[in-house]
């Protein structure tokens, strides 16, 4: 299936159709496709973690868009909230003499000092990771249902605090977010100057991802979450400490999923409540169960032209329509995906204590 | 010989010119982001009909300075990255003139700053003031002030006396702006807000908020919404026999939210554009017969009471329409245009723009209305 | 914090008729997780297929016709979900069950979209307005609050009735307790799932329908009350009909004397919270059977 030199071989293959694309969409004048192929990138990062998770770990999570949302608030929060007004206390005045403030002329005419970007990026990625794993423990305790409610109702409550809360914009989110310098001379932001350096961006990084990710399918480590996914049981029974692969799988997801919310907050220049809804988190499962629940290059590539294409309005009124009714189809045709895979039919098969 | 050759290339060219299609009649493409679908329906629904029905007929009498007019409206269901990513599309890749639209203040707040960075026109349907303060140049709304709204009201209960007030207002942008605009101006009246609350904008039933509010012995209640769940305030109020004065927004400026409440709905107070009223205003007034004919062509189109969103669509679109007729078909001119139009008359009021109000309406763009006997009135 | 006795009743009664709706939905739940084991995410778009169908049903016919109507065609609609959707399926996974029914809920609700509008729609009251109140010991209920309690209530005990005194009955609780020795026994248990879908639609339209002039219903009324009624039905105990309604009633009365102590816009996230409390701390519910809960797969 996933072999470590067909891993990389396909790897390579999508860098290549990455190159293509970009060039193909310079010379047509079609540049503008660049940003939306961007944002797909952005929400792949989110659906690989999920496709590892649900289809690795065979735990199902029905709140990423809570990470995505605790990572993308963090970083727009501590990069536009201004702390000039604070220089004297404590925090502030430790935090300008770790050089990690920065002060930058605002869009009205002020200016603003706030948190450095780069600093905030990791503390969001931290705090998403942190919190996933202070919830992975009582998660894991249930099975089943119960575990997909839990995630729910995590990523419900989250949406819920971020729309309720004055300090994150309610309502409005937060908008105005400043670009996230990478290297000297190349930022992660939306403006029409940058679009093709962040399409590379954004892309590189969902390779890296992928190929970071199918060595671990092919570790011990990804042969024990497979141990784990086909029976607690017998995988207990070897010897292998199911907690502590699930919640780092768990916290792994999260991670990926909290990296595309910093990213794309950037790029996005902001961050609404929307982004943390049950309808974005129920996408994603949506995606990772038509690419294939098991299979990472699968749910990539669907994924990608899926949400290329609901970002271009291409399904007018009748989007959510076309992921429940994904959702629905692959369910009951092809659980494992439309790009194949023989991986969970034999789990499932070979299974004798499988009760449904 | 040459010259018959001579003669036929000649009557060759002849022919190929005379073959040659007449010079494509000029489009100007207008794009709209709506949430046509989704939880702002309510909103973007009325606005996109409004929107069609206006193309039709201008194209109908030779569009706009003589150019067809293409309406691309795109759904966002109300989801802002999506917002985003469509207007991101209209303008760079349709290559539209201006964008008319969000539907919802979240929408228009995210990407007002693009559509300002690249020089194109947005015309938001959006109330929340802050779309337009800071005023960006390319960046315009239609709906009036939520800030005026509140002096109405708050003029309206300084005159009758009240002192003490609750307020509601639901989770969305214009309730949750609604709420900010009334605790800054309240101090202004002598008016002291007692206890200020949000509810979901989908929620069920609000009869634990209104008793909420009922244990504070206030003297009168705002209920500061644009959601259909707003009608059940004066609902839960008027079943608990809590007769105490309600004043709503103009986010109420839809008859069904009347309906909805039935007999409660009785004697509630709300500032809104005189779209709503329009039979009863004298015929000297400036925007009764636009008014009149608005209220005609959508019902005749859609076979329901027009609201005032589809007003802010309507005014959104013959503002450009002006703009281009005034300024021809060029960004910069056309912008230029809009903001200096003065005593342009629309659904929402008399629109008087400058380089420092990119909203044109001021306190005069509302009445104050009333429900009586289920109808829209106004307010004596 | 002290409250005078009438504000106090208010909360009550509020809390209440939260609480009859989300035991209805909880209720819905169980009949389904019991004859075969699934929740039934889409259990939320029973209400609203019920309540929107009435609606259009009233233009034409009077209101009790449009109600019968409403309710037999959410029956239809609840029997071609398990036909189309669940009964084919060759032992799936708890994981491949649950997407299903959540992607039949999506499915559901934007067709409701297209089908219907964006509006929000109610039946009329059933007697009296808006406004009419009965004044019962300082609180002031609403006529159609009554009615929603005593067509539940009626609901609840008859269905009481149907499973312990009608053939039909017993047959569905031989079915939910042991789903392989009842086939044994000759039970078309294939049957028997149907029907429980067929219950379920029905019980959750014609509370939709009660419910509608008080709380309007539109076509994304569903979602939430499918995940208010799931912390109904676990709160009670899952599995549990008496503790599913009790469990409604409990999470009505929080949330109600919840916008007491909290500011009211966190009011849903005390259903949220309450369903992780449960899941986190006691799976079982309150009346549920802790042994039990832990050999049950879910």
């Amino acid at each position: 299936m996933a072999g470590g030199g067909r891993g990389l071989g396909f790897t390579a293959g999508l860098a290549v159709a990455v190159v293509t694309i970009q060039v193909a969409a310079s010379s047509a004048h079609k540049v503008f496709y660049l940003t939306q192929l961007t944002m797909s990138a952005y929400a792949m990062l989110i659906v690989l973690g999920l496709a590892l998770l649900m289809g690795y770990a065979g735990q199902a999570s029905m709140g990423q868009a809570g990470f995505f949302a605790i990572g993308g608030y963090t970083a727009a929060f501590l990069t536009t909230f201004d702390l000039a007004p604070h220089r004297g206390s404590v925090v502030v005045s430790l935090l300008g003499r770790m050089h990690l403030l920065l002060t930058r002329a605002d869009g009205s005419g002020g200016s603003i000092t706030h948190v450095h970007p780069w600093a905030a990026a990791l503390f969001a990625i931290v705090l998403a990771a942190a919190i996933a794993w202070l919830v992975a423990g009582p998660v894991f305790r249930l099975r089943g249902h119960y575990l997909a409610m839990a995630t729910l109702g995590f990523g419900i409550i989250v949406h819920r605090i971020f729309l309720g809360s004055s300090l994150f914009g309610a309502a409005d989110g937060i908008s105005d977010v400043p670009a996230l310098a990478l290297l000297p001379g190349f930022a992660i932001t939306g403006r029409a100057a940058s679009r093709v350096s962040n399409y590379y961006a954004a892309w590189g990084v969902v390779l890296l991802t992928l190929w970071m990710l199918s060595n671990l399918i092919d570790s011990r480590i990804g042969r024990a979450l497979r141990a784990i996914h086909g029976s607690e049981n017998a995988a207990a029974a070897v010897g292998i400490p199911i907690a502590r692969f699930k919640t780092q799988v768990f916290v792994l997801a999260a991670s990926l999923a909290a990296v595309a919310g910093v990213l794309l907050t950037h790029f996005n220049g902001g961050i609404g409540p929307s982004d943390a809804s049950v309808m974005k988190s129920v996408r994603f499962v949506a995606i990772v169960a038509v690419g294939g629940m098991a299979n990472l290059r699968g749910a990539l590539a669907m994924g990608t032209v899926l949400t290329f294409l609901s970002l271009r309005g291409y399904f007018g009124t009748f989007d959510d329509l076309v992921f429940g009714g994904i959702l629905l189809a692959m369910m009951l045709f092809a659980p494992e995906g439309i790009v194949g895979g023989q991986l969970w039919q034999r789990l499932k098969s070979a299974n004798p204590l499988k009760v449904r | 010989m040459s010259m018959i050759r001579k003669m036929t290339v000649l009557t060759a060219c002849a022919v190929l010119l005379a073959a040659l299609p007449a010079a494509a009649a000029e489009t100007i493409k207008i794009g709209a982001v709506l949430a046509v679908t989704g939880p702002a329906a309510f909103l973007g629904a009325p606005e996109a009909k409004t929107l069609e029905m206006l193309a039709a007929q201008f194209n109908a009498a030779g569009g706009i300075k003589g150019m067809k007019v293409e309406l691309l409206i795109k759904d966002t269901a109300g989801d802002a990255e999506k917002a985003l990513s469509l207007a991101k599309q209209l303008v760079e890749e349709e290559k539209v003139f201006a964008v008319i639209g969000p539907s919802t203040s979240g929408e228009s707040m995210k990407i007002k700053q693009y559509m300002d960075e690249n020089a194109t026109l947005l015309i938001s349907c959006a109330a929340a003031e802050a779309i337009t303060t800071p005023i960006m140049k390319w960046v315009f709304k239609t709906p009036q002030n939520d800030a005026n709204a509140a002096r109405w009201i708050f003029t309206d209960m300084k005159k009758k006396g009240i002192k003490k007030i609750g307020v509601l207002a639901s989770n969305s942008g214009f309730g949750k702006a609604g709420a900010g605009q009334l605790e800054k101006l309240a101090p202004e009246f002598g008016i002291e807000i007692a206890i200020s609350e949000s509810y979901d904008k989908a929620a069920v039933d609000l009869d634990a908020e209104v008793t909420k509010l009922k244990s504070k012995d206030v003297q009168a209640v705002v209920n500061w919404s644009i959601e259909p769940a707003q009608s059940k305030v004066p609902v839960s109020m008027r079943k608990m026999g809590w007769m105490v004065p309600l004043y709503q927004s103009h986010g109420f400026g839809n008859i069904k939210y009347a309906e909805a409440a039935g007999p409660a709905a009785e004697g509630i107070l709300f500032p809104a554009g005189r779209l709503l009223v329009a039979d009863g205003l004298a015929d000297s007034n400036a925007q009764k017969a636009l008014l009149l004919k608005y209220k005609k062509d959508f019902e005749a189109a859609t076979k329901e009471a027009p609201s005032t969103f589809g007003g802010h669509a309507y005014d959104a679109f013959t503002l450009l329409a002006k703009a281009i007729e005034v300024g021809g078909p060029d960004k910069e001119k056309a912008r230029a245009a809009l903001e200096n139009l003065k005593g342009f008359v629309g659904t929402a009021g008399v629109f008087t723009f400058s380089a420092t109000d990119h909203n044109g309406l001021g306190m005069d763009a509302f009445e104050l209305l009333t429900v009586k006997g289920g109808k829209f009135v106004l307010a004596p | 914090m002290l409250m005078s006795s009438d504000i106090f009743l208010q909360f009550c009664v509020a809390g209440v008729t939260y609480g009859i709706i989300y035991g209805v939905v909880a209720i819905g739940f169980t009949i389904i997780y019991n004859t075969t084991g699934i929740i039934n995410f889409a259990q939320g778009e029973f209400l609203m297929i019920g309540g929107m169908t009435a609606v259009t049903l009233q233009r034409y016919v009077s209101l009790p016709l449009a109600i019968l109507g409403a309710v037999a065609i959410t029956m239809l609609a609840g029997a071609a979900i398990e036909v189309l959707f669940i009964r084919w399926l060759h032992r799936p996974s708890v994981l491949r069950m649950i997407i299903i029914t959540i992607g039949v809920s999506i499915v559901i609700r934007e067709i409701a979209l297209h089908l219907w509008d964006e509006k929000s729609h109610a039946l009329p009251h059933f007697t009296g307005d808006s406004v009419s109140a009965l004044t019962v010991a300082g609180a002031k209920i609403s006529p159609q609050v009554l009615w929603v309690i005593g067509v539940c209530g009626a609901m609840v005990l008859l269905l009481g009735l149907f499973f312990r005194a009608t053939p039909l009955g017993r047959q569905m609780r031989a079915c939910a307790s042991n789903r392989d020795a009842a086939r044994l026994c000759g039970i078309n248990t294939r049957n028997m799932v149907t029907l429980s879908f067929v219950l379920s639609a029905g019980m959750g339209a014609l509370a939709g329908c009660v419910v509608s002039p008080i709380t309007y219903v539109q076509y994304d009324s569903g979602t939430a009350l499918a995940i208010k009624g799931f912390t109904a039905a676990i709160l009670g105990g899952l599995g549990s009909t008496a503790g599913a309604a009790a469990g409604g009633l409990i999470l009505g009365l929080l949330e109600s004397f919840g916008v007491w102590v909290l500011p009211a816009a966190y009011k849903d996230a005390v259903a949220i919270a309450v369903m992780l409390g449960v899941l986190f701390l006691r799976p079982s519910g309150i009346f549920g059977n802790a042994e039990a809960a832990r050999l049950r797969e879910f």
